[in-house]
């Protein structure tokens, strides 16, 4: 197997709720692989046991086939970047990335994060998106076997946040590392992993690739959680999946917005439930409008 | 209307704090009198006279106590400090360890009394003679006793604002914990570290009821210097200059330590 | 670490815990004996204990009812305008060691008596007491003026009240509990001064401080054992009403 870091049955439990519920992972060897889920799934959990910050109750966490649950965080071939970065406020750019590895030169790793030339700084005169790139050197100079992301990207504005995501992506494939990525944002998962763990309340639901996820969902939660979703009459089906046509569902216009390459219309149905399509700009509709939804069968998503 | 809130207070300040020490001022540069009184001629005798090895001795030996005094309170109190910022029942550990020094300090000195003196408690449980009371030893005791909550506060208050998560990245890069300890936990420490060893300086050195009490007639310091001019000695302007540079230097240093952005109070 | 932290506890506590101890004990001597009550007893007969209590107890009383009302007002003035003069003379009368504010207000009486034709006594202590006190509440009533909503009083004044109405119905009630913690604090500091009350107390005017360092010095004391601890056990009391006072 060319798994590079295993999760075997990790529990966590807490006296209140299970954090983690008897989780298994396998991640490739320099994979982008993410663990996508709504805030309290339990992937920022399961991350820091991974990194040593949390002890499973039960489980055990192999590296390159070697057991390392039961190591503390400094003696594991992982390193993190924090979500708030966690850069030392008292040392310059240089100290920090230099903190874990004291003698090796750091110049190499700097020029990877585009960092060269601000080495005398401190953490408080660099911009958001550049302390975010001093966390990624500090932790790359370590040549981590997994590197730990804990969503990175969500204390950056969100102008910042796309043009850093498509550096990040470009960085994991020349550095080459692993990357355990931690996020909430699922648009953000699609367009970075080469795999993606949809996890919800403390289990996996889907592991597949971005295209997996989305065009297949194992689960209800799954289908509902990438993307938009409507549910007419038990069935699953994406926004942009229905049309307008002469005949099908019949619904009664809500509200009509032009957002471009697309309109995005809000209809109700006869049984109370409001339903969204996106539809070709020509498709346009007016509020009050009586309008019949059809689709694709093949396009419908049952559990 | 606004400074009538204000102005009870501000004829207080003037009355018991600029107008004494404006008198103590005029005083320091005047002489003493036949009786005991204070007369002129003008003169700068007493500050001069302060120079003089004997008083030297006096000022050296009240620097050297407080700073030894200090270092005690800093070295035991950091750890006291950072173990109640990490602890779960904080205002527990707050309150046992700021009570004592809210009740009377003159009866804890008392306690010490009762324990150190040569029939006190110590010598008479352990069945040994030893002179532990009115030395320099003694005074350094009570001094570190009475002032190590002053060195707890203000080191707490710094590290419990600590960010705990730079600590879990210094172990993530390799650090163990006593190096996260010196590498990352001292040094953001250090405003919090220098409050305490002022906060704890200045009052020792201008301490009068501890080395009268725990000192005995060997250990004077400025304070008991001061006190006794003013009293036995009927040295009124001597003393009033002793107080002066007293107070110089305490306001000096802590004059020092806000500007360099310190929050001391 | 939560060992360490137990035996620097123990180590600020049981001096005290000891005073308490042989307080009870029957022997004069530093050797336990027996259980007994006497020492209370005695102090509690002693006159001149009792009458510097008194004294002690009518000074602390009197000077912190001025200290917490002068230094409320003070520290709400501050509170609506800063004055870095007023401030500073405030934490300067905190910051000086006491036996230059001891001779200091000494000076002052001495010279003032030239024209006053006054003595040294009790009036000169309370005055005393008053100015080093005023300091500890202004510091206390601020700390929980910072975080009074200032919009309260706007809306007070919004509906009619006068400035003074605003803080009288609006902030006062407000600070009440700083108010009762900062007069604890006061009462404390007062009932506990020895230096300066020795410097500016008359000879009828004895403290009980004073009592009890007369008789520190003397030497072995019994009677003072349970002196102690009944002053220790009550300012203990207060310090942690006052506390939580401040907590609120």
């Amino acid at each position: 197997m060319n798994a590079i870091l295993e999760l075997r049955a990790v529990s966590k439990h807490f006296p209140t709720h299970r954090a983690v519920d008897n989780l298994s992972l396998e991640i490739p060897r320099g994979a982008f692989f993410s663990l996508l889920g709504p805030s309290g799934c339990g992937k920022t959990t399961t991350l820091r046991m991974v990194a040593g910050f949390e002890t499973p109750t039960s489980g055990e966490i192999l590296l390159n086939g070697a057991r390392i649950d039961h190591l503390p965080p400094y003696k594991r071939n992982v390193n993190t970047v924090f979500q708030n970065y966690a850069l030392f406020p008292h040392l310059t750019v240089q100290g920090n990335v230099e903190f874990g590895k004291p003698k090796k030169s750091i110049q190499h790793v700097l020029e990877q994060v585009h960092l060269t030339g601000k080495e005398s700084r401190r953490p408080h005169e660099l911009s958001g998106g550049e302390r975010q790139r001093v966390a990624l050197a500090r932790s790359l100079v370590m040549e981590p076997d997994v590197l730990l992301l804990d969503e990175p990207l969500s204390a950056l504005d969100p102008l910042l946040r796309k043009e850093v995501r498509a550096e990040l992506k470009e960085l994991q494939r020349r550095v080459g590392v692993t990357f355990l990525f931690v996020t909430h944002d699922q648009e953000e998962a699609l367009e970075l992993s080469d795999q993606i763990a949809v996890m919800n309340r403390g289990v996996v639901e889907q592991i597949g690739t971005p295209q997996e996820i989305y065009q297949q969902p194992k689960t209800k939660f799954v289908a509902s959680f990438l993307g938009a979703m409507n549910w007419i009459d038990g069935a699953g089906i994406r926004p942009e999946c229905l049309r307008i046509s002469s005949e099908g569902v019949r619904a009664v216009v809500v509200n009509s917005a032009f957002l471009g390459p697309f309109v995005h219309i809000l209809a109700q149905l006869e049984s109370g439930e409001q339903v969204r399509a996106q539809v070709a700009p020509d498709q346009a509709a007016t509020p009050g409008e009586t309008i019949f939804l059809s689709w694709n069968q093949r396009d419908e998503k049952r559990f | 209307m606004k400074n009538a809130f204000k102005a009870p207070a501000w004829l207080l300040m003037v009355a018991t704090f600029f107008v004494p020490m404006a008198i103590i001022g005029v005083y320091s540069f005047l002489t003493r009198g036949g009786y005991g009184g204070i007369e002129r001629p003008f003169t700068m005798e007493n500050y001069t006279r302060l120079f003089d090895p004997l008083y030297g001795v006096i000022f050296a030996r009240s620097v050297s106590i407080a700073a030894v005094a200090t270092v005690f309170c800093l070295l035991l109190g950091f750890p006291l400090a950072l173990f109640i910022a990490r602890s779960a029942h904080k205002n527990f550990w707050l309150t046992l360890v700021i009570l004592p020094f809210w009740t009377s300090f003159l009866i804890r000195l008392y306690a010490w009394m009762f324990l150190l003196r040569d029939t006190g408690l110590i010598n008479t449980l352990f069945h040994t003679n030893l002179p532990m009371l009115y030395n320099n030893g003694a005074v350094i005791l009570g001094l570190v006793y009475g002032y190590l909550p002053f060195a707890v506060l203000p080191m707490y208050a710094t590290l419990e604002r600590l960010d705990n998560t730079l600590l879990e990245a210094a172990a993530d890069l390799g650090a163990t914990p006593l190096r996260g300890l010196f590498s990352v936990t001292i040094p953001l420490a250090m405003p919090g570290i220098r409050a305490a060893a002022i906060l704890t300086f200045v009052p020792c050195i201008g301490t009068y009821l501890t080395s009268d009490l725990l000192g005995g007639s060997k250990t004077i310091l400025i304070g008991n210097l001061v006190q006794n001019q003013f009293t036995t000695a009927r040295d009124w302007p001597f003393g009033a200059a002793a107080s002066l540079v007293l107070m110089g230097v305490a306001l000096g240093l802590l004059f020092m330590a806000k500007r360099r952005g310190e929050e001391l109070l | 670490m939560k060992a360490y932290a137990a035996i620097m506890c123990c180590f600020l506590h049981v001096p005290l815990l000891i005073l308490a101890l042989f307080s009870v004990n029957s022997s004069k001597f530093t050797v336990w004996e027996g259980f007994s009550l006497r020492w209370y007893r005695a102090a509690l007969g002693d006159r001149e204990l009792l009458e510097s209590a008194a004294n002690s107890l009518i000074i602390a009383v009197v000077a912190t009812l001025i200290a917490t009302a002068i230094g409320t007002l003070a520290a709400y003035g501050l509170w609506k305008r800063a004055s870095n003069v007023l401030s500073s003379a405030l934490y300067m009368s905190l910051v000086t060691p006491e036996i230059v504010t001891g001779v200091s207000l000494l000076a002052l009486f001495q010279w003032s008596f030239r024209f006053l034709h006054l003595r040294l006594g009790m009036h000169t202590v309370i005055l005393a007491h008053v100015a080093f006190s005023v300091a500890y509440v202004v510091v206390v009533v601020m700390a929980r003026l910072r975080s009074f909503d200032k919009s309260l009083e706007e809306a007070a004044l919004d509906l009619g009240a006068t400035e003074f109405g605003a803080f009288y119905r609006v902030t006062l009630p407000y600070l009440a509990p700083a108010i009762a913690a900062a007069a604890m604090l006061a009462f404390t500091v007062s009932i506990d001064d020895y230096v300066i009350t020795s410097l500016v107390a008359g000879v009828d005017s004895q403290t009980l401080p004073m009592v009890i360092y007369a008789l520190a010095r003397r030497g072995v004391n019994p009677m003072l054992n349970a002196v102690s601890t009944m002053v220790v056990f009550g300012l203990g009391v207060m310090v942690l009403v006052s506390e939580r006072l401040r907590a609120k």
